[in-house]
């Protein structure tokens, strides 16, 4: 760092700019921004009312402007999974541009982290991905731990794993349940929640809710696994793997499905790489890639499983991947219950996790530490971080810069759902209109985990 | 003079019992899932917890169709004006339920990026606390609405509209 470059300081903490300033010499200004907003507001406006279709895309056969149409999907759509909105450019019955445009569930989220302490950031992250919101808190909270360099113990672990692998399961239920009710096979959806409510509701005996349940914390888990957890993971074992298939007699040979799926939704390894694009998509295209092998995390190399792949990159590649995580992550559900270590299920560190209830009566030390953990929060030292999980829907990371205070000074989430949503107009360029919904519903989408 | 005879079965009622009891039994809900609550509206009309009870299991596509809006998770700025849109559609006499925190308060998102309350947009008749509530919550909600209107202690927020 050269002594001409300012160094930017927040509210007189010095030396920032080592935290951040990893790639780049000069901080970056919002000069660019500003010239933005004076050009373009008005393009811009036009642009989200609607009245133009702007893309980069540009086809070589592109038809008399009289003989396109441009049809607007949703925001308030019943297939468009949440509030995602699409510009369609048609040329008859052929998509031959479209566009996503998204934000219409932008909650600030990030921002809000900064105004939380380390302690209450699994609160605000795991209402992001809602389908999935515990990989959303273990990623968190491997982000806080890896700056505040602890360990976990073993059991708390066991039971990240336990938990993140049901949660698999959940939202793959919920991604076939939507995925079949949107072409049609509306039993699909009666089953996907059928057996959802199973594992929801041991969530909710072992966490406090059904969702959004803030259990994943830095320093382990909130509390330990509920008398009889085995019982109810058994019947879980049990029970999904054969549902499971029933819906493949169902679903993998039915003419109709067939025709709906098979073929639709292109995509290929080369462009998935291209647009960052991870999870069952980039997996369907027979990329074997798996942040689970590839960066294991939680021990997560402990257990076996296999990885599944498929060939074509279509539509039903990837509902054929995800019944068959389903059963992966059964079978890494069994193991952890066979093998759960014994222990504590939180680090045993007084400044980052909570003393437990009993100490509290005996120990003043104990109430102090209590007392300063729920007001204003342990202090993680200063640094960057980059943590990632496999999420049902890809790569899921966390982004973390701490400048030593009880705060996130910022806080990035690298959302899959919001890099798999650039595949859309690649998928649907020159495919019918009927199958966008087909589409749609195989990219699995979540839009809380897009917008933030 | 021959006697009248009458069918052995009949009621009397006004017509304003009448018609508040046929709206209370086929209260079509619009689809409008934003959020987290959206799936627990979902999970309520699947099969487990079955709002076809209640006769409310038809979910409409189309606002012009529905007579209920289920505001199921946080509105944002982006969003707000959609949402009045779609309210504006739906025909006369028309509710709307606040599911969840963040439609009813903000929740705990006090940023710029959220409408803090979803009652700044539209009229609201019914607040479901929760975060997410779960299925039962938002079926009490309904079902108190349902009492609500066949008693006549609730004047629908829309009608005078």
């Amino acid at each position: 760092m050269s002594d001409e470059t300012p160094t930017p300081t927040i509210d007189g903490e010095p030396e920032i700019v080592d935290i951040w300033l990893s790639g780049t010499e000069v901080p970056p200004t919002d000069e660019g921004a500003q010239e933005m907003a004076e050009e373009e507001p008005e393009a811009r406006l036009r642009e989200q009312l609607g009245s133009v279709v702007t893309d980069d895309y540009v086809d070589s056969e592109v038809a008399p402007e009289d003989e396109r149409m441009i049809i607007n999907m949703g925001p308030q759509h019943p297939s468009t999974h949440g509030v995602l909105r699409l510009q369609l450019e048609l040329e008859g019955e052929i998509i031959r541009r479209s566009k996503p445009i998204i934000g219409y569930l932008h909650t600030g989220m990030e921002k809000t982290a900064e105004t939380l302490t380390f302690a209450q950031g699994p609160t605000n992250v795991t209402r992001m991905d809602y389908l999935a919101p515990l990989h959303n808190e273990l990623a968190y909270s491997l982000a806080v731990e890896q700056l505040l360099g602890i360990d976990v113990p073993p059991r708390a672990q066991a039971i990240r794993i336990l938990m993140t692998e049901l949660n698999r399961v959940s939202s793959h239920l919920v991604a076939l349940a939507t995925n079949g009710m949107d072409i049609g096979a509306l039993s699909m959806m009666l089953y996907g929640f059928r057996e959802r409510e199973l594992i929801l509701e041991f969530f909710e005996k072992t966490t406090g809710l059904r969702m959004n349940h803030n259990y994943i914390r830095p320093g382990g888990v909130a509390a330990d696994l509920p008398p009889g957890w085995r019982r109810d993971v058994a019947r879980i074992v049990e029970t999904i793997p054969a549902r499971i298939r029933d819906y493949d007699d169902l679903l993998r040979e039915n003419p109709i499905w067939l025709s709906r799926t098979k073929g639709v939704g292109v995509i290929t390894a080369e462009e998935c790489r291209a647009y960052g694009i991870t999870g069952p998509i980039l997996r369907s295209t027979g990329v074997d890639w798996d942040l689970r092998k590839a960066f294991p995390y939680s021990g997560i190399d402990r257990y076996e499983f296999d990885v599944p792949t498929g060939t074509n990159g279509d539509v039903y590649d990837r509902y054929m991947i995800r019944m068959e995580e389903i059963r992966q992550s059964i079978r890494i559900v069994e193991q952890v219950a066979e093998t759960m270590p014994k222990g504590d299920y939180r680090a045993d560190d007084r400044k980052v996790t909570p003393p437990p209830r009993a100490r509290i009566d005996e120990s003043m030390e104990a109430l102090i530490h209590h007392f300063k953990i729920f007001t204003e929060g342990f202090r993680v030292p200063p640094g960057e971080t980059y943590v990632a999980v496999e999420s049902p829907r890809g790569e899921l990371g966390c982004y973390l810069v701490s400048v030593g205070e009880g705060r996130p000074w910022r806080m990035h989430i690298r959302a899959p759902s919001f890099y798999n949503l650039q595949a859309l107009p690649v998928m649907m360029a020159d495919t019918l209109v009927a199958d966008t919904i087909a589409t749609i519903a195989s990219l699995d989408p979540v839009m809380g985990d897009v917008d933030r | 003079m021959a006697a009248r005879s009458y069918p052995s079965n009949f009621l009397t009622t006004t017509i304003e019992k009448a018609a508040r009891w046929a709206r209370t039994q086929s209260m079509w809900p619009a689809t409008f899932g934003l959020a987290c609550c959206a799936i627990e509206m979902m999970a309520t009309g699947a099969a487990h917890n079955d709002l076809a009870r209640f006769g409310m299991e038809v979910f409409r596509a189309s606002p012009r169709q529905a007579d209920l809006m289920i505001v199921a998770g946080r509105v944002s700025q982006k969003m707000a004006p959609v949402l009045r849109q779609v309210y504006d559609q739906m025909p006369d006499p028309k509710w709307v339920i606040s599911m969840g925190a963040c439609a009813s308060s903000g929740g705990m998102f006090n940023n710029y990026a959220l409408v803090q309350g979803v009652d700044q947009v539209v009229p609201v008749d019914m607040y479901v606390p929760g975060c997410p509530p779960g299925p039962q919550s938002l079926m009490h909600g309904i079902l108190t609405l349902q009492r609500m209107i066949v008693q006549g202690e609730h004047v629908s927020s829309g009608a005078s509209s």
